[in-house]
């Protein structure tokens, strides 16, 4: 059975100046899988992403996210997918209920289907009691959770996160990863970057990029099979030095 | 010796540290281990002396850090969470800067920074802010050095940073280690507990455990079974449905879980799994890490 491909990455190349910061990608990504993206700092995961979001251009390559042109219709990617980042996610200055609402707006969900998606999360979360507290007050754990439910809270084809889960304990970690399970259960592919290498254990593939190049793409198992590792922390480090 | 007595501080409503007692011994790579928000930085901050207990007390080396914290910050470098170096200045102007604050010369200790700056000094003209992770956090920690501190305080030194810079960074601490530097170091990585003497897991402003890597492991007291399916969704759903089960984690490519009554009908419990998740499944009884026992722990607490 073929696999429905959800992005489709021919030839990227990404030059800034001089410098390669992309050099020559090809990859598909799947529907609903859960596809892990790996390699030290610099090794050029970042811009990759950002292409795929459509917040930056590539020097040549063919892309397509959801079946859309990154050249042509960057503009109707960004409504098809969320994103999540570390270090921005959430209005801390805006309550629970106020963030929802905002990114609900953005995305052009109905007054009505924000109200509807609000409280369906709220009750998801546990967080009813919370939904007028400042994002400021509310302990990290809980932020980090709130910000993946409002990266798909309108419901897109591709949910990206990058580096979603630094800093946080390790309970709340896996309740972090319990909700990108779901996710993919319910069809939404997901694309993640860590630099925990259990995490990549949990993905259905990852690639693992090295200086602007993919150097290993497989599912978990198969890379540790095929380099003979016994986790892929070792994995790891063996490909991207 | 670093003594810790019943130190307690608050901001607000907030305690940020509830009553943290340890000892740290002269040469010891201590570690500490705990999410955000546990109180390591508070803790380091109070030690280094750039902030004041509310309760309690703390010394480094026999010295007081309110009453002599002017030698104390002759003797410890400090490397904070957040990059903290003159983005503007070159990498060799900050090297240079930082000897001078100390009265010293980058000739004088170059032997101590040598296998650590050598990495970057092609980079030297190069200002701060524009280079990688890695290299920003090899610059930090060759001017948290370069004064030859007796004391080296790290805050979270490989948050961000990837697997295998990582381990270069340890296979640094080690080496310092062994020239008579005592260390404290703070991670969110349960992994590098195990690189430590030993370490304090840290929770909501409590230290919850304190020992050596391997006594903390054999302090787990139960069974730990490790199961293995492909699909990691289903398997999740259908060991947390499964009568009897005290905890269910997942831990990289397997799940982790123990009973209640710590046994385990292996008979019954692949039935179960059979009837509910595809595929080849295999359970097997395995050593806990030291991610096990920091997760029982914060269940208990």
């Amino acid at each position: 059975m073929p696999k429905d491909t959800v992005i489709t990455v021919k030839n990227l190349v990404k030059k800034f100046g001089q410098f390669i910061a992309n050099d020559n990608l090809n990859f598909e990504v799947y529907r609903g899988e859960i596809f892990g993206f790996l390699g030290a700092n610099g090794a050029g995961k970042t811009t990759a992403m950002r292409i795929l979001c459509g917040l930056s251009r590539p020097t040549s390559g063919e892309l397509y996210v959801d079946g859309l042109d990154v050249y042509k219709q960057a503009e109707e990617i960004k409504k098809r997918i969320g994103y999540m980042s570390q270090r921005f996610s959430l209005y801390e200055d805006l309550t629970v209920a106020e963030n929802m609402r905002l990114y609900g707006g953005i995305y052009g969900l109905s007054d009505a289907a924000i109200k509807t998606r609000t409280e369906a999360l709220l009750a998801e979360l546990d967080i009813s009691e919370q939904r007028d507290t400042l994002i400021t007050d509310l302990p990290l754990g809980w932020r980090q959770k709130l910000a993946f439910s409002v990266a798909v809270f309108h419901n897109p084809s591709i949910v990206f996160l990058d580096e979603p889960t630094g800093g946080v304990d390790p309970i709340t970690r896996r309740q972090f990863w319990d909700m990108i399970y779901k996710t993919a259960h319910q069809g939404i592919t997901v694309f993640v970057t860590t630099h925990y290498m259990d995490e990549a254990e949990y993905c259905d593939r990852v690639c693992i990029m090295s200086e602007g190049k993919i150097v290993a793409l497989d599912k978990p198992g198969r890379l540790k099979e095929q380099y003979a590792a016994e986790s892929m922390n070792e994995v790891f480090i063996r490909m991207a030095r | 010796m670093i003594k810790i007595d019943h130190i307690s501080k608050s901001f607000g409503e907030t305690r940020a540290l509830n009553d943290v007692s340890l000892r740290i011994s002269d040469g010891e790579l201590f570690g500490l281990i705990g999410p955000d928000g546990a109180g390591k930085t508070t803790l380091f901050r109070i030690l280094i002396t750039l902030m004041l207990a509310d309760a309690g007390s703390a010394s480094i080396f026999d010295l007081d850090v309110v009453d002599d914290f002017k030698s104390i910050r002759k003797i410890t470098g400090y490397m904070p969470g957040r990059f903290s170096l003159y983005q503007d200045l070159s990498v060799e102007e900050n090297l240079k800067f930082y000897a001078s604050v100390f009265g010293t010369t980058i000739e004088e200790n170059y032997d101590l920074v040598k296998d650590i700056y050598s990495h970057i000094e092609p980079f030297k003209t190069r200002p701060a802010g524009k280079l990688s992770g890695g290299m920003k956090q090899k610059l930090a920690l060759s001017c948290a050095l370069i004064h030859a501190p007796k004391l080296l305080v790290l805050d979270e030194p490989t948050t961000g940073v990837d697997a295998v810079s990582r381990t270069e960074f340890w296979q640094m601490l080690k080496d310092l280690q062994r020239r008579g530097i005592t260390i404290i170091v703070s991670t969110p990585y349960m992994d590098e507990a195990s690189l430590c003497d030993r370490v304090g897991l840290m929770q909501k402003g409590h230290l919850l455990s304190v020992d050596k890597p391997s006594h903390i492991v054999d302090s787990f007291d139960r069974t730990l079974w490790a199961v293995h399916a492909a699909d990691k969704y289903t398997l999740l759903q259908s060991l947390r449905s499964y009568p009897g089960v005290a905890s269910v984690n997942a831990f990289g490519e397997s799940v982790h879980i123990t009973m209640t009554d710590d046994q385990l009908d292996q008979a019954n419990f692949r039935r179960h799994l059979q009837d509910n998740v595809a595929g080849d499944i295999a359970v097997s009884e395995i050593k806990p890490t030291i991610e096990d026992c920091f997760l029982q722990l914060l269940n208990k607490s």
